[in-house]
């Protein structure tokens, strides 16, 4: 191989002198680069910061009619059928589907969880316990398969009370919800909190294949919406609604049903209801869903959030952690 | 006739004139490419590009065209290793032209005809030929086996300098023999779901529970098993830094009678097309085998915690990296190897190198930051690393662009630096 020329030492060192003045220069911009870089990087972050206090008159109580039917699944589009069998907690593959069923059209807000917190504390379903609210939870059957953990009966977490991600303020006693936060999803819930709202007014967590039919009809579409995926339709990361401050705190959650068609604060939205009827069933946050699959401690999430680039929100993408996971993103709706 | 004539026999006939056609065409499809995803997707380039290149992009079929993608590039490289080996083995003249043209053959029809498909409709000849592509390089990989055989007398080797058994076996043979076998065979694991997913063939059932037949077996003890081959060769790789570190300090510091560490220190880093490989191959450790190893040993407290799309984000960003310092290895040996000197060199070498570095130092961070910090108040640290991941790779991009013009103007001079490479090979300069 060829080798550079080989400069004798006093040589190198006087054309390292020579250099010195540029390289003082380069060295200086290089550092002042870095510097404003790890500045930038650590700029302090405002959680609490109050949304912007936009008002979307969404009806919280409403309900969309799922019907019994065909509908395509997953990304290749399969045809499948719901048949659930709720004693065995298993799907019936290829069976007639023999249901109608209903889901909430908009997420749990933190108004709504907030109210089941302050009437399940009242009661004493539910508990304070140090830095979290706990509750009972029944347990899932343990099969002792590879890296599958015990979920027994017993007290699980269902929101966090020290991270400051959480939208709700407590006297000790009674819960409420932070100014500008009213209407928007509940965040920071795990799979138990999210699942015992539900069983608390007599309704569940859909199962995913609920989920996915209530988010796309009967068509092949891969979003609630249609084909494609427009900043206007859904609150996804970056898509500059008017909720986000990349500099900052970046993205964060819209209130339930905002993107309605309506404009808010000169941001015009699309309305992007699903076929049912159901609104952000893409985007904005996770949806926790109800299988509890054999085996596996995981719980499954759908219709990407507010964190994650567009692709996730097409309807069958999967996300899954384990069922104390909560997170700014996450949130659910429920079945009945 | 004769001016294209004399190009294209260097472009597609020499060692160094195979390796600058794919390098280029790597070039091509990562700086099309890159600009759908990520930062660039944000910003809005994304739909600029797909708009001016009349892209057609089908949502749910996301996946299969970054699988396409992947393998286009993918195929370009192992293309540039295979000329390197062909470059640098004693082999039947027969089998190395074999080789060179049906892999070059099999990773441009790869290349061409699978992003064509992938990313411009759907023509099912262009799927076709794209599988023929593949097929080739498959094909290639066998006569590279073939021509690789270690145990051929006349390759054996009787300096003793040189690693070789006692009846003269030559190990770094054999090792290239080790690596296209394993390469085969994995590729073959690759294939044989990949024919039953893409098109539900029935028949590659009894095939694929064969494959997963040898698999599961072992699968107990499939960590076991790659700990005790991966922990050797990290050894080999630490013995190669030791040994080439302390080469360029000797040669750097001969002129002097007695060196002291800013001396040895100045030796080792005077030229970076020498010490960049290695170096690359110790930030290795920061950026990929070193975060593998603590996922490995805190798989149950990190990464079975921590939701799928976290885990996914991590492997995407330790995938990426070990890829991108792999083609920065082979761009620093591209750089040695078409002799830049002088100015040029060190730009060329410490440019790679630098921005490279950030780029990967930052890719690192973000895809571990769930560790340090929580997704609330991460907007400024990940703005922060993208901007690094941004500028370094950008950067890098640019460089490699300005590399290829150059040697895209040198093709027009009649005796311009390709007129020298079209008869070399890579063994003779490892010879001087």
């Amino acid at each position: 191989m060829k080798q550079t020329s080989v400069l004798s030492g006093a040589e190198r060192s006087r054309r390292t002198s020579q250099r010195r003045p540029l390289q003082s220069l380069r060295d200086c911009f290089v550092a002042a680069l870095l510097a404003m870089t790890l500045l930038a990087s650590c700029a302090p972050v405002e959680v609490s910061a109050p949304a912007p206090t936009i008002r979307v008159n969404a009806d919280t109580s409403k309900w969309a009619s799922i019907p019994a039917g065909e509908f395509h699944h997953g990304q290749f589009n399969e045809m499948a059928t719901i048949n659930y069998d709720y004693e065995m907690m298993v799907y019936l593959e290829m069976a007639t589907i023999n249901y109608d069923y209903e889901m909430m059209v908009y997420l749990v807000t933190n108004q709504q969880y907030a109210a089941f917190i302050n009437a399940a504390l009242a009661e004493g379903g539910i508990k304070i316990d140090g830095d979290k609210i706990a509750g009972f939870y029944s347990g899932d059957e343990f099969h002792g398969v590879k890296h599958e953990e015990r979920i027994e009966a017993g007290d699980w977490i269902y929101i966090p009370l020290n991270d400051p991600s959480l939208r709700l303020n407590s006297d000790g006693r009674t819960f409420t919800v932070q100014s500008s936060w009213e209407w928007h999803p509940m965040t920071m819930v795990s799979w138990f909190g999210a699942q015992a709202y539900c069983e608390y007014y007599g309704w569940r967590l859909p199962t995913e294949m609920e989920w996915e039919k209530a988010a796309r009809g009967t068509d092949e579409r891969p979003f609630p919406w249609g084909d494609e995926i427009l900043r206007e339709n859904a609150n996804f990361y970056a898509s500059r609604d008017p909720f986000e401050d990349m500099s900052s705190f970046g993205s964060r959650t819209s209130p339930v049903g905002f993107y309605n068609g309506n404009v808010y604060d000169g941001f015009q939205t699309v309305n992007s209801a699903s076929p049912y009827g159901l609104y952000d069933m893409a985007g904005n946050v996770w949806q926790w869903t109800g299988d509890v699959y054999e085996g596996m401690h995981y719980r499954f999430m759908r219709g990407g959030s507010k964190d994650t680039y567009d692709m996730d929100l097409r309807l069958w993408v999967r996300n899954n952690a384990t069922p104390t996971y909560f997170s700014p993103g996450v949130g659910f709706r429920c079945a009945r | 006739m004769q001016f294209v004539k004399d190009r294209f026999n260097y472009l597609f006939g020499s060692t160094k004139g195979l390796i600058l056609v794919a390098i280029a065409m790597v070039g091509i499809v990562t700086a099309i490419w890159g600009m759908l995803s990520g930062p660039m997707a944000e910003m809005g380039v994304r739909e600029a590009v797909i708009k001016t290149l009349g892209m057609d992009i089908v949502q749910a079929e996301r996946e299969g065209r970054i699988v396409i993608l992947y393998h286009s590039i993918a195929m370009a490289i192992i293309a540039i290793e295979t000329y390197m080996i062909t470059s640098l083995l004693k082999m039947k003249a027969f089998f190395k032209t074999a080789i060179n043209v049906i892999i070059t053959a099999g990773y441009i029809l790869t290349l061409t005809f699978g992003l064509v498909f992938a990313y411009f409709g759907h023509n099912w000849i262009f799927h076709g030929v794209y599988l023929f592509g593949l097929s080739l390089i498959f094909f290639a990989g066998l006569l590279l086996i073939v021509a690789l055989w270690p145990w051929n007398p006349e390759t054996y080797i009787t300096d003793k300098d040189y690693a070789r058994t006692k009846k003269g076996v030559d190990m770094e043979r054999v090792a290239f023999f080790a690596t296209a076998v394993t390469t085969v065979i994995s590729a073959l694991f690759g294939a044989v779901p990949g024919s039953y997913y893409g098109h539900g063939f029935e028949t590659t059932i009894v095939l694929n529970l064969g494959v997963w037949g040898v698999v599961t077996p072992l699968e107990p003890v499939a960590h076991m098993i790659i700990y005790v081959g991966a922990t050797p060769s990290m050894f080999a790789a630490l013995l190669l830094l030791i040994w080439n570190w302390s080469k360029l300090i000797r040669e750097g510091t001969a002129h002097l009678q007695k060196s002291n560490f800013i001396q040895k220190l100045g030796a080792l880093v005077r030229d970076p097309l020498k010490f960049g490989p290695t170096w690359q191959m110790l930030f290795m450790n920061f950026t990929t085998s070193g975060i593998g190893i603590f996922m490995a040993i805190k798989l149950d407290e990190i990464f079975r915690v921590w939701p799928a799309r976290e885990e996914r984000i991590e492997l995407t960003g330790h995938w990426h990296a070990l890829s991108a310092i792999i083609a920065t290895i082979i761009l620093l040996y591209y750089g040695d190897m078409i002799g830049l000197k002088g100015k040029v060199r060190r730009l060329y070498g410490w440019a790679i190198l630098i921005l490279s570095d950030i780029a990967l130092a930052a890719v690192t961070i973000f895809e571990m930051k769930r560790l340090f910090i929580a997704e609330a108040v991460q907007q400024p640290l990940v703005n922060g690393l993208m901007l690094g991941i941004d500028f370094g790779l950008g950067l890098l991009l640019v460089l490699l662009a300005t590399v290829m013009v150059w040697r895209l103007i040198d093709l027009f001079k009649p005796k311009g630096r390709w007129a020298e490479e079209v008869t070399h090979e890579l063994a003779q300069e490892v010879m001087k």
